[in-house]
């Protein structure tokens, strides 16, 4: 069922109820799993070894994903976890073939639903196909081989068996990219803003008239391949730490549209701006954190997982550890990580609340990407953001609310930042004041400076 | 302040004329552009321009990067004011003998789209001097034996994101080397190692943009000895 096409106010409004594990609109999907129910489940994610995927190495491709579920489900039974999600994220090649990606699909739909009788292994199964409009750039984004063959992969996902869509969607790159290394703020706004926003509205209203043919669940997407660019960007001490945060925020308007056409979460477990959906939708999300440190790195390993109601290790590679399989050590440190989170749920509100305090402080003070994500920061510039009436502007003030509170923090001394940092908080505040919430003014803008033949604005309906 | 001080310190701000409008304290200032055009009024030899103006400009900006004071975004503004005065200085410099410090053939290899950490190398590169052939994304191994062709003096930068597109990189050394080329090659991304390279017979890895220059003039240097 949509909802409303404009949030007019918070489902979440006290910061206290941006918890982990509850969430106001459960998602019930797979064998028996409600998702922002009351529990917290382990997502586990895995990819290949080093090898290529062609026609020549499809068998090998295929009896990998067989012995890493049916490694998994083994790991899963043996440690009694209540339920468990599994994704499988497609690779390029899966995508542009959609066949080969829906036989995958159809290898972990049959080995969970084999353990879910043999076992009673509740699972749910979410299916990620790759976003291939990005392959040429400028891209395309509604018509052409590449949307087709997104489109196709989708639907033959849909059909072999995924109990959840999501995907990596990437309108609005093709710019973001650009400015993100020159820092230019007009111009992530108006990628994330204006080319985003409009592209997740196309997308996910094409993705959930595909979920609701074949009975699965729109889940979610992702700002990854824009605020964790930044995010990995700034680990690496390219960007300053503070314009990857104020990127992060700045994605949520653009992750929203796609929850506005329709997609009920949970979200996808990359997307950081999750926090931020939960609180204006009420959806249920999946998060990651100190247990991704297998697929990259971050500073807000602990704090991410303050509101998750799915807890996920972002992705691995089937390589052998002293242990087992690494899919299987990453499932055991997922199980963990959420028994702690259910055993505190369990135990009562004191507990929770202050297994939630210790995720948040320990965390909170260090670094402005993870101040941006403590459900007190979340619900003050959330409240912002429903007072705006379009997704540039929500995008606009996103981005002066998080300058201003990051700023304000440093003076109050509750934020350590860098010399870097500081100088860059003023070039943003700097930027922030030019950039019109008019979108044709900014477009034009935009089409006058040096990014103007970078995108098609006809692929976003401008 | 000599002109030639100026221009470097036009060039670590990265301040391209008087009227261009970053950094916000040196507009109305004259900017690299105009400096070099000084610096012609007086004679001043083209090659003490490009290497002590600008790419000692461009030096600096480096260390200030390494160092954590800079980061891209700056960077890039820097590489942008030294670019406009490179145009200023190519028409002139064709009627000298060579002032290129090198050419480098970059795409991300078959199969792989992502193109950010190539991009900054080749920003990286291009700072250092060197002329950047970018290839793009998703490059066949066809395109890049073409290129080195071309340009057989020239090193090759392959990058790759995903461990399933890394093998690409063997597959493409491979073909390069069959053609008879004898390009040195260097790769870089996320899942690349040295060992890997060493496998593959790359002559250079890095996943640090910032090692790259030097990286490629130590491979320049070597072929020359």
């Amino acid at each position: 069922m949509k909802q409303n096409r404009k949030i007019k106010q918070l489902v979440i409004s006290d910061e206290n109820d941006l918890t982990f594990g509850k969430a106001p609109h459960p998602v019930e999907c797979g064998k028996g799993l409600v998702i922002g129910g009351g529990q917290v489940y382990p997502e586990i994610n895995f990819t290949l070894p080093s090898m290529t995927v062609e026609e020549d190495t499809w068998q090998e491709v295929r009896n990998q994903y067989s012995t890493i579920i049916e490694e998994i489900c083994q790991r899963a039974v043996v440690l009694e976890t209540s339920g468990i999600v599994v994704e499988f994220e497609l690779l390029p090649p899966m995508t542009l073939n959609p066949q080969w990606g829906a036989e995958i699909t159809q290898i972990l739909r049959n080995t969970l639903d084999n353990y879910y009788e043999k076992d009673g292994l509740r699972s749910a199964l979410r299916v990620t196909p790759v976003d291939v409009r990005d392959a040429e750039r400028p891209p395309r984004m509604r018509n052409g081989k590449f949307w087709d063959k997104t489109y196709r992969s989708f639907e033959l996902c849909a059909e072999a068996g995924a109990d959840m869509l999501s995907i990596e969607s990437t309108g609005g790159k093709e710019i973001h990219d650009e400015a993100l290394m020159q820092g230019d703020l007009a111009g992530l706004i108006f990628a994330l803003g204006s080319l985003g926003a409009r592209d997740m509205k196309f997308l996910w209203s094409h993705i959930v008239d595909i979920a609701n043919k074949y009975n699965v669940i729109p889940a979610g997407d992702t700002a990854c391949g824009f605020a964790n660019t930044a995010m990995v960007l700034a680990e690496k001490k390219m960007i300053p730490r503070v314009l990857a945060a104020v990127d992060r925020v700045a994605s949520v308007a653009r992750t929203l549209q796609g929850h506005l056409e329709g997609a009920v979460g949970p979200t996808k477990d990359c997307a950081y701006e999750g926090p931020y959906l939960k609180a204006l939708c009420g959806i249920p999300i999946s998060m990651e954190g100190r247990s991704s440190a297998c697929a990259h790195l971050s500073t807000v390993g602990n704090i991410a997982g303050a509101c998750c109601d799915v807890w996920s290790n972002e992705s691995v590679q089937n390589v052998r550890l002293l242990s087992a399989n690494a899919p299987v050590v990453s499932l055991e440190q997922l199980i963990y990580d959420c028994r702690l989170y259910n055993t505190a749920i369990e135990a009562g509100n004191d507990y929770s609340e202050n297994y939630r305090k210790m995720l948040i402080e320990s965390d909170l003070h260090l670094d402005p990407q993870a101040y941006v994500l403590s459900p007190e920061v979340v619900i003050r510039i959330a409240e912002k953001l429903v007072k705006c009436e379009t997704p540039l502007a929500m995008t606009i003030q996103s981005a002066r609310e998080t300058v201003k509170i990051i700023e304000q923090a440093y003076n109050n001394k509750e934020l350590n930042l860098n010399k870097g940092d500081i100088r860059w908080l003023g070039l943003m505040k700097t930027q922030l004041e030019t950039i019109p919430e008019d979108e044709s003014q900014l477009l034009e803008n935009i089409k006058s400076g040096p990014l103007a033949n970078k995108f098609l604005p006809e692929e976003y309906g401008l | 302040m000599s002109i030639m001080e100026e221009l470097k310190n036009a060039v670590i701000k990265g301040h391209l004329d008087a009227d261009a409008p970053y950094p916000p304290d040196m507009v109305g200032q004259p900017g690299v552009k105009d400096l070099i055009e000084k610096a012609l009024e007086e004679d001043i030899e083209l090659k003490t321009i490009l290497n002590e103006g600008l790419i000692g400009g461009m030096n600096i900006v480096g260390e200030k990067f390494s160092s954590g004071e800079y980061f891209v975004p700056e960077m890039m503004i820097s590489a942008k004011a030294m670019k406009g005065g490179l145009n200023m200085l190519e028409p002139l410099l064709v009627k000298e003998p060579s002032q290129k410090v090198g050419t480098v053939i970059m795409g991300t290899v078959q199969g792989d789209m992502h193109d950010i950490g190539k991009n900054l190398v080749g920003m990286m590169l291009e700072g250092g001097g060197f002329e950047v052939i970018d290839l793009g994304v998703d490059v066949d191994p066809e395109k890049f034996i073409e290129n080195a062709k071309e340009n057989p003096d020239a090193i090759i930068g392959m990058s790759a994101l995903l461990t399933t597109t890394m093998e690409n990189m063997r597959k493409t050394i491979k073909l390069i080397r069959s053609e008879g080329l004898d390009n040195k090659i260097i790769i870089g991304g996320a899942p690349i190692t040295k060992k890997f390279a060493d496998d593959i017979g790359a002559e250079g890895q890095s996943n640090n943009a910032g090692e790259v220059v030097g990286l490629v003039k130590n491979l320049l240097k070597s072929e020359k000895q």
